[in-house]
């Protein structure tokens, strides 16, 4: 069971979240303009990263708000977490 | 390879059970090979296997970093069944089906496949209308099915006494069932060890040797070995093998758990999935439920799951089977499944040229093994995909011809 640190309401329990896939990820500036492998990179194409991921989660079940997480995959230990709109942090990512 | 038979059992009885053969070599990992296939799991062992089988390529090494069958193959609930809705897709899976139905014949080793149905229910007015949109597709497409009313569902599958959502209906694909998962990783194992492939356990892929955007070998921790075809088959674990070789792939990789109780005489004897719960069981031969639900729904790498998933499995089984309130389980487990958007698979093509993909199987990887096997060998023996696998390009993301399973037949991730 994860134990999420979330910023607004403090340490809360896996089953109050729903995690919202990977975070930092840019929408082209001109659709129109970029071709279709550069959209379907924007839609589909993931990091799944092996070792520390950034990602949005939404504190579904408490205050309702997103916030920004780095967390292990493979142990699911929370390096950090950060604000929606916070750079990512400088951390071994894996990627 | 000895083969296996009553006589042969018998003859090893008069023996004292001295005289048994290991199922296939320890092989050590030679230079170099016509080609190599990395992961040996189901997929990959039958893709080694029709490699050798169908295509006569034996000079064959396959690549696993832990032990065979030692990952999804070992970690699923062995359900088969084809219940899609896409003609792409029941074509494909009914195809696996087939090659299961022959297969303990094929390789000379019991699988123990099992044809118990798969029932599919529904709990409102509105799951009895996708289940019959459902059998609508799978009877066009020619897929076996029937749809049961209520009562007669309750009259056929002992013991369900669903207490919070009545059954309106099931779907019963009679074709569907069981196998031994094991079997299946071992008797493909056995079948292409004896037709001369490489079985290299404790090999971990560690980097690819690519020169003009073409495939010229693996870099393993047991050494380099050359080959210009290489075929992958490594499930949740393929975003982390393309990194090595410098693409990234529409996957996201999460934990699927699966749970075993305490074995008991027989009491169901066949597979039940109640999407209101997400919940399916069926019962080992060994007597055990193995039952399953929803992935955890946050990426993973952690073979091991979280502990929402398990109360709501146990759960959703007690709703559809009170009787089973004090069943102990005795074991849990996760494996890490590599999900794509539309829940179809990738097979053929990678961007390396002499790269070839077999991911994306979602949480429905063990019922398409021989299929996808054969898929697999055959893209990396002609070069060209195969006319069931004709639509599960790398490329569709682009095009964006999906086949949107993951929509249509309602896969509940």
């Amino acid at each position: 069971m994860l134990l999420i640190d979330c910023p607004w309401c403090g340490p809360r329990s896996e089953r109050e979240f729903r995690c919202g896939g990977e975070s930092h990820i840019v929408r082209p500036e001109t659709p129109d303009a970029v071709d279709d492998a550069a959209w379907a990179d924007y839609l589909f194409y993931r990091h799944n990263t092996k070792g520390v991921s950034f990602e949005r989660w939404l504190h579904r079940f408490g205050c309702g708000r997103w916030f920004n997480v780095a967390r292990a995959t493979t142990d699911h230990r929370l390096a950090a977490v950060y604000g929606m709109t916070d750079p990512r942090p400088e951390l071994e990512d894996g990627r | 390879m000895n083969r296996y038979s009553a006589w042969s059992l018998f003859r090893a009885g008069l023996e004292r059970q001295r005289n048994w053969q290991p199922a296939w070599r320890d092989a050590e990992p030679k230079k170099a090979y016509d080609a190599i296939v990395i992961g040996g799991g189901g997929h990959g062992l039958a893709t080694a296997y029709y490699l050798a089988k169908v295509h006569g390529i034996r000079n064959v090494a396959l690549l696993e970093r832990g032990w065979i069958g030692g990952g999804n193959t070992g970690r699923n609930t062995t359900v088969i069944r084809s219940n899609y809705f896409f003609p792409e897709s029941t074509r494909f899976y009914d195809h696996a089906l087939t090659l299961y139905e022959g297969l303990s014949r094929e390789l000379n080793y019991n699988i123990m496949f099992s044809r118990r149905g798969m029932w599919t229910l529904a709990h409102d007015r509105h799951g009895l209308e996708v289940l019959r949109r459902s059998v609508n597709a799978m009877l066009r497409n020619g897929a076996e099915v029937e749809l049961v009313g209520g009562e007669e569902v309750l009259r056929r599958i002992p013991g369900l006494c669903p207490t919070r959502f009545p059954v309106l209906a099931g779907l019963l694909q009679p074709r569907g069932g069981t196998a031994r998962h094991d079997a299946v990783a071992w008797g493909y194992a056995r079948a292409a060890d004896g037709l001369g492939v490489d079985i290299i356990q404790n090999c971990e892929v560690l980097g690819f040797d690519i020169r003009g955007g073409a495939i010229r070998g693996v870099r393993t921790s047991r050494g380099d070995i050359a080959s210009d075809r290489v075929g992958m088959a490594v499930a949740g674990h393929s975003s982390a093998m393309a990194k090595l070789a410098g693409f990234r792939l529409p996957i996201v990789s999460y934990a699927l758990q699966a749970f075993v109780s305490e074995p008991m005489k027989p009491v169901l004897d066949t597979v039940v999935l109640a999407p209101a719960t997400g919940v399916y069981v069926s019962q080992s031969d060994k007597g055990e439920l193995v039952l399953g639900g929803a992935l955890d729904l946050f990426p993973s790498y952690a073979q091991r799951g979280s502990l929402p998933a398990l109360e709501q499995v146990a759960g959703g089984l007690i709703d559809m089977f009170p009787q089973f309130s004090r069943v102990r389980l005795l074991r849990q487990w996760a494996g890490i499944v590599d999900v794509v958007q539309d829940s179809t698979p990738i097979l053929g093509q990678s961007p390396i040229d002499g790269l070839y993909l077999n991911c994306g199987w979602g949480t429905g990887g063990f019922k398409a093994i021989p299929a996808g096997g054969h898929c697999l060998a055959h893209v990396m023996a002609t070069g060209k995909t195969h006319p069931l696998a004709a639509a599960f390009t790398l490329d569709r993301f682009r095009t964006g011809a999906l086949i949107d399973e993951a929509a249509a037949s309602g896969i509940a991730h």
